[in-house]
C-alpha cells in the first residue's frame, strides 16, 4: 500500500504521436515471419499449377518427378482428397446463390491459369521446385470465359456447366420497396419528362487489381503437436481455426492457428487458400512438419484480386442541382470460384452509393459473374471504393452537365452538420460528421481558388502541361461489426471482437487481443489506451496476439475494425479490471466502496491523500494473504463489444495533376486531404495510415491493372508488368483531421484503415480529366495510362490512335522479352 | 523463385574467365551485376549449366582517362559510372543516361558492361554508347578486339560479343564541354523505358555545331536519329528549330507495340522527347 501526499496524473497517451513500439523488429528484419519457422525434419510443398484458364485433366504423370532425389511425394488431388473439399464462402448473400465447388487442387478441371493441380513434396523448397517443373500434366482447353457482360449471354460458354450458369447471385436494394426513400424508376421516367431535370447516364469500369502485400504468403503445418498447429501469414486466425475445422471435419480444439508478425495483408490475406488447406493435408498424411511458401509471381497469379467491375449509373437532378433519383446496375467479375467473402464485396457498396448525398430515390442491382479468372475478394476498402469512384465520378458529371461548380453541386445535396444523425436512403444511420468543416479547410490548405485561376490561366496560354482538378468528398462505412447488421446481410459471422487484461504480479499488464495486426500498428495503439485506462505506463502494457492459444476468441482484422471495435473491447476489459479491483482497494485502504474514486492509476479516498495504486493490487492479489470475503484473488478481466452501428469517417480529398498533352504523362501536382476519423488515439499512425491508403487509392487511378491476354493468361504475373508506384512516383501529402467524435463508442473513434484508399482514386480520375476536358476527352479508363491519355487526346481531336496496342507485357522489362529468347519453350507446369 | 541448379565459378582474371568459357561450352553464362540474369534464373526463363561470376576480376573495375578517351571496366557500377567526376567533365551523356537506370539499389549492383552486353532494347546505356560512338573492348580466346559501337548491337538481345567472348571494356571519346541530356520516359520511376532519347551537342555562340542523338526502344536495337542531328547542326538553339529538327527523329525506327505503347505513339514520343532532350542539352 501506498499512500500519495500529491497525486499527480501523468500526461494522457491518447493523442501522442508515439513512434511504434513494433517497428524495431520490423524494420530491422528481426521478427518471425512464417517462412522463417524451421522445425525439426520439415518438409516443402511446392504447388504445380495450370498454364492454362480452362482445361479438362486427362492425366498427370508424376513418374519423373519422384525420381528426383530428396523428393518425399508427388501427389495430385485424389491422392490427398484435396478435390473433394470445398473450400468454405462465409458470405451467401442470397438464398439461391450459386456456389460451384471450390477445391484444394483442381480434379478433373482447372477454371483458372495458376489453378494447383498437384503437389510436390521434398526435403528442401529447391528440390520441390526442380521435381514441380517434371510433373507433366496433359490438358484438354476449353474455351476462356473472359468477359463479364459475354459471360451472362445465352449460349455463353460456362466456367462450371454443373451449375447452368456463369451468373452467381443477383442482389438488389430498392429504396421503394425497403420504405427508406421513392421509386428510382418513376423518378427517372419523371426527369426524362420534366424540363427542370436532367438525367446523367455513366458507365465506368473498375479495373482489376492485386493486393500485393509485401511478405508472400507462407503456412507451416506441424501435426506432430497435441493440436495441429499451423503459422499462417494471414490476417484472419480465428476465421481460420475455426473454417478449416468445418471444412475437412477436425475438432476444432485439435486446431491451432498462428498468424506471427505478418507483413501486411490489404485484405488479400482474408482467406482459407487453397494452400493452407494443402499444406494441412500432406502434413497429417505423412506425419511430418510442411511448409509451403508462394513465390511472388504465385502470389500475382493466385492469391485473390481485388474490384473488377462494370458500372452503369443513372442520376436525375434537378437544373438547379438537386439530386431526385439514383440507379446503379452493377455486374461484378468473381473470378472462378467464390471467395471468403468475395460475392459480399460489391455488395457492401449498395451501403455507399448514395455516399454523403441525400438522395430520395435509389437502386442498386449487383449481378456477380463467374470467369476463368483468378477469384476476386476483399481489398483494401472492399466494395466502398468502387461505389465511391462511382458516385464520385458521377458528380462531377452531373455538375458538368448542370454547368455548376462541382464542389457547390456537392454541397447542395450534402447532409448538413445539423441534419445528424442521419438515416440515409440506403437505411444506415450515420451518427456524426462535418463535411462543411472538413471541405472548408481543405479548400484551404488546397489553394482552391488559387489553383482555379492558375488552371484558367494554363488553358489561356494553351500550356503543354495543364493543370486539372479533381474533388472527392467521401464517407465510407467501416468497424466492421455490428452483429445484428451483419446477420441480416447473410454474412457468415458476427462483428464483435475480444479483449483480454491479465495483470501480472509486478504490476505489467498483458492484453490478449482477438484482433490481427498485419502491419497496423496495434501494439502501440492499444498500449496507449490501455495507459490511460488503467493509469500505468505505456512501457508496462504488452499486446498479445495472433495466436488462438492465447489470443482464443476473436474475428480478426479487416474493415477498418481494429479500433473501433477492438480497441473498445480493450476499453471494457480494463473497466472491469477497475471494478474488480475496488473492493480490494477498499479493503486494502479500510474505506467503503463509495468512497473510492479510481484516477490516474490509482484508487484514492476522497476527500483525503490515502490512496493505492492498480499495480500495487496487483501483488497484493497475487500474494493473496489478505483480501475480502467472498470475491476471488484476480482482478484479470475479458470482455467482449459489439457496437450498435458502424463507424462513418468522411473527408474531402482534393488533388491536383499536371497532364503533359503532348505525351499523356499524369503527374501529380498538389495533393490536399482532410480525413475525419473521430478522436485520434495515434496522429502518426493515423498519418501512416492515411499516406499508404492513397498511395494505394492514387495507384488504381494511374498505374495498376492486372490484365489477362485473350486466352486467359495473367499479363501482369511479376512486378515488372504490374506497376507499384514507389515515393519517387508521388509527391509530398498534406494531410490533416477535422474531429467530430462517434458516437457509437466510448473512445468517440472511427476507422481509418481504408480511407485513404476509398477516397483518392476519384479525386485523380476527376482531375486527369479536368485537366483535358476542353480538348474534348470524356473519359479515360483506369489505369489512366500516358498511352490511354494520349490517345484520348487524339481520338477526341480527330486523330486515330491505338491502332495497334498489343495485348502483351511490355518487352523491355529484360524479362518478358527474354524469356522468348532463352526460354526452352516448355510450358508444362508454369514458371513460378 | 529459386532457380534450377547450376555449376558455379568465380574466375580472378580475364584470362581465367575466357578459359571458363571454353570449358562451360555453349550453356555457359557469365555474371556480371546479375540484375538481369539473375530474376531470369530465378523465374526459370533460363538454366544454364554453369555460371562464370565476373564479379572476382578486379582488372575489370574502375574508371581511367587514356588520351581523348575516358574507358570504362565492364564490371563498373553504375552508382560509380554515376557519380564520377572525369565522366561529368567529359562524357555526361553516358553519366545522365545512367542516373536514371531503375532504383538506386540496382545501381549499386548493376554494372556498365552487363547492362550493354544484356543489350536489351528497352534498356537506358546502349542508346547514349551508340550516340556517343563508344568503343567495345572484348576479349577471346585469341586475345581481344575492338568492336564500334555501330557494330556492336545486332539486334534483340543480341550483341557482337561471340561464342567464348566477354566484353571487358568501354572506351568513350572525350566530349568535353559538350551539353547532354538523357530524357526518359515511363510509366514508373523504376520501370524500363517506353522510350527514351539521349542528346548531347556543342554549342558555340548560340549555334549548334555538332549534334548526336540516340534513340531508346524504338527498335530492337539502339538507333542514331541522324536526319535529326543533321538538321540540328548550323541552327541556333531555338525551341522552334529544335523542334522542327525533332519531327524526323522517328525516321528509320521500327518501334514495338506492347500494351503501355502503340508503335504510333512511340514514334510521336521519340519526336517529343527528342525536341525536349536537344532543348536542354543545348541549355
Amino acid at each position: 500500500m501506498t499512500t500519495t501526499e500529491n497525486p499527480s496524473t501523468p500526461a494522457p497517451e491518447i493523442g501522442r504521436d508515439r513512434r511504434r513500439k513494433e517497428d524495431r523488429r520490423l524494420i530491422t528484419g528481426r521478427t518471425r515471419w512464417v517462412d522463417n519457422q524451421a522445425l525439426t525434419g520439415l518438409l516443402h510443398l511446392s504447388v504445380v499449377r495450370s498454364p492454362f484458364a480452362h482445361a479438362n485433366i486427362k492425366g498427370i504423370d508424376t513418374s519423373a518427378a519422384k525420381q528426383v532425389p530428396g523428393v518425399v511425394a508427388v501427389y495430385s488431388a485424389a491422392d490427398i482428397g484435396a478435390d473433394q473439399v470445398q473450400l468454405p464462402c462465409a458470405w451467401p448473400i442470397t438464398k439461391d446463390m450459386k456456389s460451384p465447388q471450390r477445391p484444394a487442387l483442381a480434379g478433373s478441371r482447372v477454371n483458372f491459369a495458376g489453378e494447383g493441380v498437384a503437389v510436390v513434396v521434398a526435403r528442401s523448397a529447391a528440390i520441390a521446385k526442380d521435381a514441380a517443373e517434371l510433373v507433366e500434366v496433359d490438358y484438354e482447353e476449353l474455351e476462356p470465359v473472359l468477359d463479364m457482360e459475354e459471360a451472362l449471354k445465352d449460349g455463353a460458354t460456362l466456367v462450371h456447366p454443373e451449375i447452368g450458369t456463369n451468373a452467381n447471385a443477383q442482389w438488389v436494394f430498392d429504396s421503394g420497396e425497403a420504405g427508406s426513400g421513392g421509386d428510382v424508376a418513376e423518378a427517372l421516367k419523371k426527369a426524362e419528362s420534366d424540363d427542370d431535370q436532367i438525367v446523367v447516364r455513366r458507365r465506368f469500369r473498375q479495373q482489376r487489381l492485386v493486393p500485393v502485400f509485401m511478405e508472400p504468403r507462407s503456412t507451416v503445418v506441424d501435426p506432430n503437436s497435441e493440436q495441429l498447429t499451423m503459422w499462417s501469414s494471414t490476417q484472419v486466425p480465428h476465421i481460420l481455426k475455426t473454417m478449416l475445422a468445418l471444412t475437412l471435419g477436425l475438432p476444432e480444439h485439435k486446431i491451432r492457428v498462428i498468424a506471427p508478425d505478418v507483413g501486411g495483408g490489404f485484405g488479400g490475406k482474408i482467406a482459407v487458400a487453397p494452400e493452407e488447406v494443402l499444406t494441412l493435408l500432406v502434413a497429417r498424411k505423412l506425419g511430418k512438419p510442411v511448409k509451403w511458401t508462394e513465390t511472388r509471381s504465385e502470389s500475382l497469379l493466385t492469391a485473390h484480386h481485388g474490384r473488377d467491375q462494370v458500372q452503369e449509373l443513372a442520376m436525375s437532378v434537378t437544373k438547379d442541382g438537386q439530386i431526385t433519383g439514383l440507379d446503379v446496375k452493377l455486374i461484378a467479375d468473381m473470378g472462378a470460384y467464390l471467395g471468403l467473402v468475395g460475392p459480399g464485396v460489391p455488395i457492401l457498396g449498395a451501403f455507399m452509393f448514395n455516399a454523403i448525398y441525400k438522395i430520395p430515390a435509389y437502386r442498386f442491382d449487383c449481378t456477380n459473374v463467374f470467369t476463368t479468372k483468378t477469384l476476386t475478394d476483399a481489398y483494401r476498402g472492399a466494395g466502398r471504393p468502387e461505389a465511391t469512384f462511382g458516385i464520385e465520378r458521377l458528380m462531377d458529371e452531373a455538375a458538368l452537365e448542370l454547368g455548376m461548380e462541382p464542389l457547390e453541386f456537392r454541397e447542395k445535396n450534402w447532409i448538413k452538420h445539423e441534419e445528424f444523425p442521419y438515416t440515409t436512403v440506403s437505411t444506415l444511420t450515420y451518427d456524426t460528421g462535418n463535411y462543411e468543416a472538413a471541405t472548408e479547410q481543405a479548400k484551404q490548405m488546397f489553394d482552391y481558388d488559387g489553383l482555379r485561376r492558375e488552371q484558367q490561366e494554363r488553358r489561356r496560354r494553351g500550356d503543354v502541361k495543364q493543370l486539372g482538378i479533381g474533388i472527392s468528398t467521401f464517407t465510407e462505412m467501416c468497424g466492421l461489426a455490428p452483429s445484428r447488421v451483419l446477420g441480416s446481410l447473410d454474412y457468415g459471422a458476427g462483428g464483435w471482437e475480444t479483449a483480454s487484461i491479465r495483470m501480472q504480479p509486478t504490476g505489467k499488464a498483458e492484453v490478449v487481443v482477438g484482433v490481427s495486426p498485419h502491419g497496423q500498428g496495434h501494439e502501440t495503439a492499444f498500449s496507449q489506451i490501455v495507459a490511460d485506462q488503467l493509469g500505468v505506463p505505456f512501457d508496462d502494457v504488452e499486446i498479445l496476439h495472433g495466436d488462438t492459444q492465447s489470443s482464443y476468441k476473436g474475428l480478426d482484422t479487416y474493415g477498418s475494425r481494429s479500433l473501433a471495435v477492438g480497441g473498445i473491447a480493450v476499453v471494457k476489459a480494463a473497466e472491469k479490471v477497475i471494478e474488480k479491483a475496488k473492493p480490494i482497494a477498499a479493503h486494502m485502504l479500510e474505506a467503503s466502496e463509495g468512497d473510492l474514486e479510481f484516477s490516474g492509476g490509482k484508487f484514492t479516498v476522497k476527500g483525503t491523500d490515502k490512496g493505492v495504486g492498480i499495480q500495487d493490487i496487483a501483488l497484493a492479489v497475487f500474494a493473496a494473504h489478505d483480501y475480502p470475503e467472498g470475491i476471488e484473488p484476480d482482478i484479470d478481466a475479458h470482455a467482449t463489444f459489439d457496437p450498435e452501428n458502424f463507424s462513418f469517417p468522411h473527408g474531402t480529398h482534393l488533388c491536383a495533376v499536371e497532364v503533359d498533352t503532348e505525351t499523356g504523362f499524369v503527374s501529380l501536382y498538389k495533393y490536399v486531404c482532410v480525413d475525419d476519423v473521430g478522436n485520434v488515439i495515434n496522429p502518426l499512425i493515423v498519418e501512416g495510415q492515411v499516406h499508404g491508403g492513397l498511395a494505394q487509392g492514387i495507384a488504381q487511378a494511374l498505374y495498376e491493372e492486372a490484365a489477362y491476354d485473350d486466352q486467359g493468361t495473367l499479363l501482369s504475373g511479376t512486378l515488372v508488368d504490374y506497376t507499384l508506384p514507389t515515393a519517387a512516383d508521388l509527391i509530398s501529402f498534406d494531410t490533416a483531421n477535422t474531429t467530430t467524435a462517434s458516437t457509437t463508442n466510448p473512445l468517440g473513434v472511427k476507422g481509418v484503415g481504408e480511407a485513404g484508399t476509398i477516397a483518392s482514386t476519384p479525386a485523380v480520375v476527376n482531375s486527369v480529366l479536368d485537366a483535358i476536358r476542353h480538348l474534348g476527352v470524356k473519359d479515360i479508363d483506369m489505369p489512366t495510362t500516358p498511352y490511354r491519355v494520349w490517345t484520348a487526346i487524339q481520338s477526341a481531336s480527330g486523330h486515330a490512335g491505338r491502332a495497334d496496342e498489343a495485348d502483351v507485357a511490355s518487352p523491355g522489362a529484360g524479362l518478358g522479352s527474354t524469356a522468348s529468347d532463352i526460354s526452352k519453350g516448355d510450358t508444362q507446369g508454369g514458371h513460378l | 523463385m529459386i532457380p534450377a541448379q547450376f555449376d558455379y565459378v568465380r574466375p580472378t582474371t580475364v584470362e581465367e574467365a575466357v578459359q571458363a568459357l571454353r570449358d562451360g561450352g555453349d550453356d555457359a553464362k557469365l555474371l556480371a551485376g546479375g540484375q538481369s540474369l539473375l530474376p531470369v534464373l530465378r523465374l526459370r526463363m533460363a538454366d544454364p549449366s554453369l555460371i562464370i561470376d565476373l564479379g572476382g576480376i578486379a582488372e575489370l573495375k574502375g574508371l581511367r582517362e587514356e588520351g581523348n578517351e575516358v574507358v570504362v571496366g565492364a564490371m563498373t557500377s553504375h552508382h560509380d559510372v554515376a557519380r564520377d567526376d572525369t565522366l561529368r567533365q567529359h562524357v555526361a551523356l553516358i553519366q545522365e543516361a545512367t542516373k536514371t537506370v531503375a532504383d538506386p539499389q540496382v545501381r549499386h549492383r548493376g554494372t556498365l558492361g552487363g547492362a550493354l552486353a544484356h543489350a536489351d532494347p528497352a534498356g537506358d546505356l546502349a542508346a547514349p554508347a551508340l550516340a556517343l560512338d563508344a568503343q567495345f573492348v572484348i576479349a577471346g580466346p585469341n586475345g581481344t578486339r575492338t568492336v564500334a559501337a555501330a557494330d556492336f548491337f545486332e539486334d534483340y538481345f543480341t550483341t557482337a560479343i561471340g561464342e567464348g567472348e566477354l566484353l571487358t571494356e568501354i572506351r568513350f571519346p572525350k566530349f568535353t564541354g559538350w551539353g547532354a541530356r538523357y530524357e526518359k520516359f515511363n510509366r514508373v520511376a523504376q520501370a524500363w523505358s517506353i522510350v527514351a532519347v539521349a542528346a548531347t551537342v556543342k554549342v558555340e555562340g548560340g549555334t549548334i555545331s555538332e549534334a548526336r542523338i540516340g534513340l531508346t526502344n524504338m527498335a530492337g536495337t539502339p538507333v542514331r536519329a541522324r536526319a535529326v542531328e543533321s538538321a540540328l547542326v548550323g541552327q541556333s538553339a531555338s525551341e522552334e528549330n529544335v523542334r522542327k529538327a525533332a519531327q524526323a527523329a522517328a525516321e528509320g525506327t521500327s518501334p514495338t507495340a506492347d500494351a503501355d505503347a502503340g508503335s504510333d505513339y512511340r514514334e510521336h514520343l521519340a519526336r517529343v522527347l527528342t525536341g525536349r532532350a536537344v532543348l536542354a542539352a543545348a541549355g
